[in-house]
């Protein structure tokens, strides 16, 4: 099984990358842009044959280490 | 008097706090790897000192909150010694949850290294005794990643409990409330974005550094 975690800074966070690329976008001439979020993704094969348990663990891997809580969100997928 | 500075790959104020705490002190101090699955026994004071753990993989501070040596050290603090988190060092306990809040980047997305001016805001400390009082200090930063963030419940906290020990005079990364150091709530464990030990002698422009060390190991 294929897992995609997707990390992004929470919506109260102030995200400075995303703000630096926005003004990028708009001085390119891209004046529709709003709300640019920089964010990572993490990628990895999970040997698991049940998705719910899949999902379980990997965000539980999110909790303990992938993310920071504190100040991130995340996004699990399973392929 | 005996402390311990624990060493990271990466970590690269290791030997600068080592000098620091021995030339403001007199201490004795053992460098401690992070592999190391125990601590020198006695310690009166343990620091984390800054660089770039595991070169900050992931989030800074989150691989070496991972390290045999860091479980040490969380029983260490709970069991009362006193530990101190320098830039990187501080990172790493927000990450282990030592401390509460975690540092974003900086709010101009720039590397600040520059001295600035601190408020000693709580000098009831074990940490700040030593400054008697005195409301001003100077050391320097070195950090990209030194915007200190948390909920707002939880910044209404730590001022209410008098935990923020630092403030920045002029705030050089986007801080919440301007905050450069902080303590947990028993106050044995301290977070600061700035370097005492780049400031422990006069030659190094600020002597305001030692008077940290001297505090921390005079409560022991």
């Amino acid at each position: 099984m294929r897992a995609k975690v997707h990390v992004f800074l929470k919506p109260g966070v102030l995200d400075v990358q995303g703000k630096a690329v926005e003004q990028a976008l708009h001085g390119l001439g891209w004046n529709g842009v709003e709300h640019v979020r920089v964010g990572k993704t993490i990628e990895f094969d999970l040997a698991a044959g049940d998705p719910a348990a899949a999902e379980a663990e990997v965000k539980a891997m999110c909790e303990k280490l992938l993310a920071n809580t504190v100040i991130e969100s995340y996004r699990v997928e399973l392929a | 008097m005996k402390a311990a500075v624990i060493v990271f790959p990466g970590s690269n104020c290791d030997r600068d706090c080592k000098v620091a705490i021995e030339r403001s002190t007199g201490a004795q101090v053992e460098m401690v790897w992070h592999g190391d699955t125990a601590l020198p026994d006695g310690l009166d004071l343990i620091v984390l000192p800054g660089g770039f753990s595991y070169g900050d993989y992931l989030r800074c501070g989150a691989m070496a909150s991972l390290s045999p040596a860091m479980a040490e050290v969380k029983a260490a603090a709970e069991r009362g010694v006193a530990t101190v988190g320098i830039c990187n060092g501080f990172q790493v306990l927000c990450e282990m949850g030592m401390l509460p809040g975690a540092l974003l980047r900086n709010e101009k997305l720039k590397y600040v290294c520059k001295t600035v001016d601190l408020e000693v805001t709580n000098s009831q400390t074990r940490f700040t005794a030593g400054y008697a009082g005195r409301r001003e200090v100077a050391m320097t930063v070195g950090n990209g990643e030194g915007n200190f963030f948390a909920d707002e419940p939880t910044l209404d906290r730590l001022e209410g409990e008098g935990q923020v020990v630092f403030r920045y005079r002029n705030n050089p990364n986007g801080s919440a409330r301007d905050i450069a150091g902080i303590v947990n709530k028993r106050g044995n464990v301290l977070g600061l974005m700035p370097h005492p030990d780049r400031a422990f002698e006069t030659e190094l422009g600020s002597a305001d550094g030692a008077i940290l060390f001297q505090s921390a190991l005079a409560s022991a």
